[in-house]
């Protein structure tokens, strides 16, 4: 009996031993790395993700020397249309007919959901940056995805939490009529209820909206100290730009910003945006690894970077780093030591991969600068504070997702 | 079909072979999404081609299709095949209700009706729980086909795409070659001489409505199948304008028109996406869409059977 164990023991490890060393010590499919980088390269999001965020990863290649361990990388791009039918039967050609190791970048969140279940399913490697959801972590949680730059979460109770504590109390909220609205919309709820202020009214307005006035006008009217935007892309510069038409600011109201780009902010321009408080993943005058960092994108690209090109950068470096410390290409072995390994470039100080899939950072509260106060073109943010990432981020003991044990 | 005086069983016969090799030469994902696409429009085509009437809310029944055979995947458990039916049965329904109120009028108004009753379906997706809003409906099982043979792999998963294709494509063909199908295309050249002569117009359209219908929301299942996801593109205007596109490009009132625009719009959406030209897929569809209502008018298909008219016959 135990020696038919012990048989059993050795035949198992033995197993196992040769399952660990096919995995390692210089194993790479196809000779090459490649990766891959799907965005939306023509839509709403292009701005913010696209054809810029290509460029940060066509840097991240050249900065590790275009091959790791003498293994040429090599990357394909497409862009998705926003469309999740399209970017998930890229992705599955991708990995079926190209094999792609990976795929970085990702913006609208039903194109990363679906994304990432191809990726699950075909055990492959993906990196979100993009996409806002605080769901891709949570109830669609995956073990092969990594969400790298922000999520709603993230972003809701940061600006809440802060406007709040320095004593915007009473809030309007004005919500986009869908799902991602009224997730945004209840984060926000209870992180003012539980720091001691209070939703005075909300309106939900339809998505897409265009004519903000009778909105806005309600807010005005409600008396509220802070007018809460939980909408994005279009929605959020048009609310904007009806609050700037009515005063709302210089009459004393406040602008609290859910989902807020640095290039809408740049294309809205500052005396719109004035005053407006926000969470973001990255600033580019933060500090001097960042300057520095971002210079050389606008030296490329001529416009400064958004939180998630800087974030395509910093996942597909990571990325890189692993593969060159595992010595190997395969998905679990550079999954293992992405993990292992605390971020640590100008994007993040100490960020750590969760087993949800969740890159912990820190982010930052900022508001954006007045016109006069502004010095050149890309100055817009002030940085207010920096929100701890275990503070900023949705804690574990709270997630649905599969992957977290309680 | 290309001329009456060949035999089409033979065109039947190679294109069918051709369909079958298909995926041992091109991605069979690629292939089961042109195929999808090709029988939404070929539905499409059923109404605009032969009765002639403009329908701009289809993407409702494309979406119908897809969100009930998904949530019925996820949620119940069923089988693949049921999945689909359901899926079918319910756009068909859904087509039923359209029809009855949108044929009441004509021409522009009726594109209108349709495409005001496919906006409330798209905002009833859109707020609906099960549907998972902007997300869409993700993670929908393929399933085993009869219990028997599993779809997850991509080739069984396109010859079972196959099959419905063919299904709905002989029906459409069957269809259009039957008296109801002279009747509807009498309706679409001159509608008061079709009710002189004592036909039930009204009903006519209706029964061609339905089917048009359900055929778009049985390639809409296939599609949430496929994919494993189903999602507010599908219900979005855009899709109603672009199974128009599609239609147009490939010939109107042509069978394979219809297929061969699919397979035109389809391969510049996946292959346009990749490369330098990657930003730039909505202005060259857009252009090729002027191009085509400038120049070529009949469409693809169309102008080749003007062609052979002209020079075989």
């Amino acid at each position: 009996m135990t020696l038919t164990k012990k048989l059993l023991a050795t035949a198992v490890m033995s197993a196992m031993a040769a399952t660990s060393t096919l995995a390692q010590a210089g194993q790479y499919s196809d000779d090459e790395i490649r990766v891959a980088y799907l965005a939306d390269m023509s839509g709403t999001y292009s701005a913010l993700s696209g054809p810029g965020g290509l460029e940060a990863a066509k840097m991240a290649i050249e900065d590790i020397g275009g091959s790791i361990n003498g293994k040429k990388i090599t990357i394909v791009s497409a862009d998705d249309q926003n469309k999740p039918d399209i970017g998930a039967n890229k992705v599955r050609q991708w990995i079926d007919v190209d094999n792609i190791d990976m795929v970085a970048g990702m913006v609208a969140s039903s194109v990363t959901i679906a994304v990432n279940k191809v990726v699950e399913q075909k055990n492959k490697i993906s990196l979100v940056s993009g996409s806002a959801a605080s769901s891709i972590t949570n109830e669609y949680c995956t073990p092969n995805s990594i969400h790298w730059v922000y999520d709603t979460y993230a972003l809701a109770h940061g600006t809440a939490k802060a406007v709040v504590q320095e004593g915007g109390k009473s809030w309007f909220m004005l919500t986009a009529d869908y799902a991602f609205g009224h997730a945004l919309e209840r984060d926000v709820e209870k992180v003012v209820q539980e720091n001691g202020g209070e939703i005075v009214d909300k309106v939900r307005h339809p998505f897409p909206t265009s004519d903000f006035s009778s909105f806005i006008l309600q807010a005005q009217g409600s008396g509220a100290q802070v007018i809460g935007l939980a909408n994005a892309g279009a929605d959020t510069t048009n609310s904007l730009k009806t609050a700037s038409e009515f005063g709302i600011t210089q009459a004393g109201q406040k602008l609290a910003g859910l989902l807020i780009f640095l290039n809408d902010v740049h294309s809205l321009g500052l005396k719109v945006t004035q005053g407006l408080q926000l969470t973001t993943g990255f600033y580019w005058d933060r500090t001097e690894e960042t300057r520095a960092w971002s210079q050389r994108y606008f030296e490329r690209t001529g416009r400064m970077p958004t939180m998630v090109q800087a974030g395509v950068y910093s996942s597909l470096m990571h990325y890189f780093k692993a593969v060159q410390a595992a010595d190997t290409d395969e998905t679990q072995a550079v999954l293992q030591q992405m993990r292992d390994t605390p971020v640590n470039d100008f994007f993040a100080q100490n960020g750590k991969i969760r087993i949800d899939g969740r890159m912990v950072h820190d982010m930052y509260l900022a508001e954006v600068k007045k016109p006069a106060d502004s010095t050149n073109e890309w100055d817009l943010y002030k940085v207010l504070r920096t929100i701890p990432g275990d503070e900023a981020y949705r804690p574990l003991s709270e997630s649905q997702c599969k992957l977290v044990q309680k | 079909m290309i001329s009456k005086s060949d035999n089409p069983k033979v065109l039947y016969g190679v294109l069918l072979g051709l369909a079958i090799l298909a995926p041992l030469a091109i991605y069979p994902v690629f292939l089961m999404k042109v195929l999808c696409f090709a029988l939404f429009a070929s539905a499409f085509n059923l109404l605009l081609g032969y009765v002639g009437l403009l329908s701009f809310g289809h993407a409702a029944f494309l979406a119908t299709g897809g969100y009930i055979t998904g949530h019925i995947l996820t949620q119940w458990g069923l089988s693949t095949e049921l999945g689909i039916i359901f899926g079918t049965l319910a756009a068909t329904a859904l087509g039923y209700i359209f029809g009855k109120l949108a044929i009441r009028r004509q021409g522009i108004y009726f594109a209108m009706i349709t495409l005001a009753l496919a906006q409330l379906v798209f905002f009833l997706f859109v707020q609906a729980p099960f549907t998972g809003g902007e997300n869409g409906l993700q993670g929908i099982p393929r399933g085993n086909l009869f219990g028997l043979i599993s779809l997850q792999d991509n080739l069984s998963m396109y010859y079972f795409v196959l099959a419905i294709f063919i299904f709905g494509f002989a029906l459409i063909q069957r269809t259009i070659h039957s008296p109801f199908g002279q009747v509807l295309k009498a309706i679409r050249e001159n509608e008061p001489r079709a009710i002189s002569l004592g036909y039930d117009v009204d009903k006519y359209k209706l029964l061609a409505f339905t089917l048009s219908a359900g055929l778009a929301g049985l390639a809409g299942s296939t599609k949430s199948v496929v994919f494993q996801l189903a999602s507010l593109t599908d219900a979005h205007w855009h899709m109603s304008g672009e199974v128009v596109l599609m239609t147009l490009l490939g010939g109107v009132g042509t069978l394979f028109g219809p297929v061969v625009g699919a397979a035109t719009v389809v391969s510049l959406q996946n292959y346009l996406a990749q490369g330098p030209l990657g930003s730039w897929v909505t202005v060259i569809l857009g252009l090729i869409f002027v191009i085509c209502v400038l120049a070529f008018r009949s469409g693809i298909v169309g102008e080749i059977q003007k062609f052979m008219r002209k020079n075989f016959e």
